[in-house]
């Protein structure tokens, strides 16, 4: 290996990679049964976290930065003047069982610029996933991105070698994408995901019936939105997240604030904040969607169009919907119990387990961890008296506690736009990167 | 008040709840005899570690209630806890004193503080898991740990399963003991071995690439300090190579 010129293509590649924002690990069943190398059947390891206090759980490089294209809003674009870099496959295969094997990453992530054509870009992103897979019997995690406007035929391939794929929507607005990067066409990115989620389908179909049949991308699809570089609304990011979720099965869509990379007209200019109080509320709603049993239009539509900055989503949603609470601890379903403000999943387990022993007061929620500061407005207990009791038509006085509170929980993060929300959070019951299925702590047995 | 002091094992510490009920005490305390000052009142009574005494013990509380509720009454004994074995203790009682399953009734102050220390020595168990760094020395990977609580038996399967081709070893700075691993077993080691000794100096290569990529992949306008240190707190950063000047 010769270790200064390796050094200089990583911190190129890895540095042109990092706008990607995703970093999931979880989801694969691959275990390691012929005691090789790797076991990707847990819940999915951050191995550190960078210090933007991003998970840093996958080697996540391109190949190279070299690209025939020029999408505005990327810094790989062509008519940048930046320094490229290309590795071979070796390099890459070499760096990723390294890595492995002294524990630093969970696996590769895999993406790059399209040097020559989208095939030709494809093919080598594949051979690298093909050589981990068969010539190390490597069973660490693989996410590929794949190429825009790859072949059907190379598709199918990288499904059989990578746990999760992605493909990126990069612009949420057809208008954006053609105005930012007019080489691209919005069906070179459903065609792709169309192919892939109709092979994860059959897939698992087909493992039903012979469980040795091969995995197609197991760990799923994802794709990734670049918010607030086109003045889009927040109407028109979720409608068309909702739209992937609904139509192609996609895992996960991740929300990537735009960080300025120049001063190009049609974008905001350097210096410009990163929207990441938005991509936060966008996150949360996301979740609400996935996790929590809200429709996208019981939170954004057409008289709403963006979300409230001051609040999270689940207690906008709950000002606008007062006349369904309080909800009674003692007696509501575990549906409802998830919609009250304050309240995740974890809190709504250990309320319905610990319910069936005896009445649950406000203390007893207290003393297992339910954060009570914004859920006491939203709910009745065993000792009903502890609640505040609220006037109809009080919303008004009761949104400003909630602000009053949440700004003072908060104040540090807002003062330097910094993101302690992206911390697993039962107080709003949700959490936007500390994702649930990279933070499941127990996955074995004794 | 008398005292049932047992050798420091799990199966030590069941034999002693055995004990408990069979000699019909209430007011009792178990300790470890390692880590006990002699008490002025009462008795002390050393227990002899048995271990079909401890195996019922362990089987009736996996029979009583689930396989979960078993792996956190573990969990809280690696705790190491001050006063866990009194925690323990009366979660046992109430769990054989109860017909039904109790294991998740959370408004019980017993079962909530299982199940909450259990969680946070999960989370320890997940973060070595993560922070685990090792250096290749000969043709044996090794890291030091110091965990917070005694988690080395809880990770020992996860790292087997995951480096089956690779010999490896992890010694817990803390306890003084580590887990090795030859390709075919697992062992419980009390020195490390010698290769593991050798030029831990230098780092190496990799080592240095890693945290070419740490810093490479950092993204400056996102920059959150508070957040990075939450995430990974200063008493973890000298076991992580990323964290090491170059
Ligand atoms: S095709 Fe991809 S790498 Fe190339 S400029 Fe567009 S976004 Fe960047």
């Amino acid at each position: 290996m010769n270790y200064e010129r390796i050094t200089q293509k990583l911190s190129i590649l890895a540095d042109a990679a990092k706008y990607d924002v995703s970093c999931s690990s979880s989801g694969s069943k691959r275990s390691n049964p012929d005691k090789k190398l790797g076991d990707s059947s847990g819940m999915g390891i951050c191995h550190s976290y960078t210090e933007d206090g991003r998970c840093v759980s996958l080697l996540k490089i391109l190949l190279t930065n070299y690209c025939i294209f020029d999408c505005a809003y990327c810094v790989s674009r062509r008519s940048n003047d930046i320094q490229r870099a290309a590795f071979t496959v070796e390099e890459v295969v070499d760096l990723t069982i390294n890595f492995y094997r002294r524990n630093y990453i969970e696996g590769l992530f895999l993406s790059s610029g399209i040097f020559k054509n989208a095939d030709y870009t494809m093919e080598r992103l594949v051979r690298v996933a093909k050589t981990l897979r068969l010539e190390h019997g490597f069973n660490g995690y693989i996410h590929l991105k794949t190429i825009p406007g790859a072949s059907e035929e190379l598709l199918r391939e990288a499904g059989l070698y990578a746990d999760r794929l992605s493909v990126n929507i990069e612009i949420p607005t057809d208008d954006g994408l053609k105005k930012l990067a007019p080489e691209k066409k919005r069906d070179e990115m459903t065609t792709p995901m169309q192919h892939i989620s109709t092979g994860i389908v059959a897939s698992k179909e087909e493992r039903k019936v012979i469980r040795s049949a091969p995995a197609f991308a197991p760990a799923g699809l994802s794709s990734q939105m670049v918010i607030g570089a086109t003045g889009e609304s927040d109407l028109e990011i979720m409608q068309t997240a909702d739209n992937l979720y609904q139509h192609y099965q996609l895992k996960r869509v991740y929300y990537s604030g735009y960080v300025p990379i120049s001063n190009d007209q049609r974008l905001p200019g350097l210096g410009s904040p990163v929207p990441m109080l938005r991509e936060h509320r966008l996150y949360q709603t996301d979740w609400l969607m996935r996790f929590y049993g809200f429709q996208m239009q019981e939170i954004l539509h057409p008289e709403y169009r963006n979300l409230d900055l001051a609040l999270d989503p689940k207690t906008g949603w709950a000002l606008q919907n007062l006349h369904l609470f309080p909800v009674d601890v003692n007696r509501a379903d575990r549906e409802m119990l998830l919609r009250v403000p304050g309240i995740g999943h974890k809190s709504v387990d250990k309320i319905v387990a610990a319910r069936r022993f005896r009445s649950l007061t406000f203390e007893h929620l207290q003393k297992m961890g339910v954060s009570m500061s914004r859920a006491r407005y939203f709910l009745l207990c065993q000792d009903k008296n502890e609640v505040l009791r609220r006037a109809p038509g009080d919303r008004t006085q009761l949104r400003n506690v909630l602000i009053r509170q949440a700004h003072s929980k908060y104040r540090s993060a807002l003062v330097q736009q910094g993101s302690l929300f992206d911390q697993a959070d039962e107080t709003t019951g949700l959490s936007a990167t500390a994702v649930p299925d990279l933070h499941h702590l127990f996955a074995d047995s004794l | 008040m008398s005292t049932l002091e047992y050798d420091g094992s799990f199966e030590g510490f069941l034999t002693a709840i055995f004990d408990c009920y069979a000699q019909k005490k209430t007011d009792v305390r178990i300790r470890n005899a390692c880590a006990s000052t002699t008490t002025l009142f009462g008795t002390n009574i050393r227990v002899r570690t048995d271990t079909e005494k401890s195996n019922r013990v362990w089987e009736g509380l996996k029979k009583r209630t689930t396989k979960e509720a078993a792996r956190q009454f573990y969990c809280n004994f690696l705790s190491e806890l001050p006063d866990f074995e009194d925690h323990l203790l009366e979660y046992a009682r109430y769990v054989f004193a109860s017909r039904e399953d109790v294991s998740r009734d959370f408004s019980h102050p017993a079962v909530l503080r299982t199940a909450q220390v259990a969680r946070m020595v999960g989370r320890e168990k997940h973060r070595m898991e993560a922070f685990v760094r090792f250096q290749l020395s000969g043709e044996i990977y090794h890291a030091s740990i110091h965990p917070d609580y005694n988690v080395l038996p809880l990770i020992g399967p996860h790292f087997k399963s995951r480096y089956a081709d690779q010999r490896w070893f992890i010694w817990d700075e803390a306890r003084h003991y580590g887990l090795l691993y030859d390709l075919e077993h697992l062992q419980v080691v009390h020195e490390t071995p010698e290769e593991t000794q050798a030029d831990t100096a230098r780092t190496s290569d990799y080592a240095r690439l890693w945290k070419t990529y740490f810093q490479s992949t950092n993204i400056t306008e996102r920059r959150n300090m508070k957040l990075h240190v939450q995430h990974v707190p200063y008493r973890y950063w000298k076991y992580l190579c990323e964290k090491q000047p170059l």
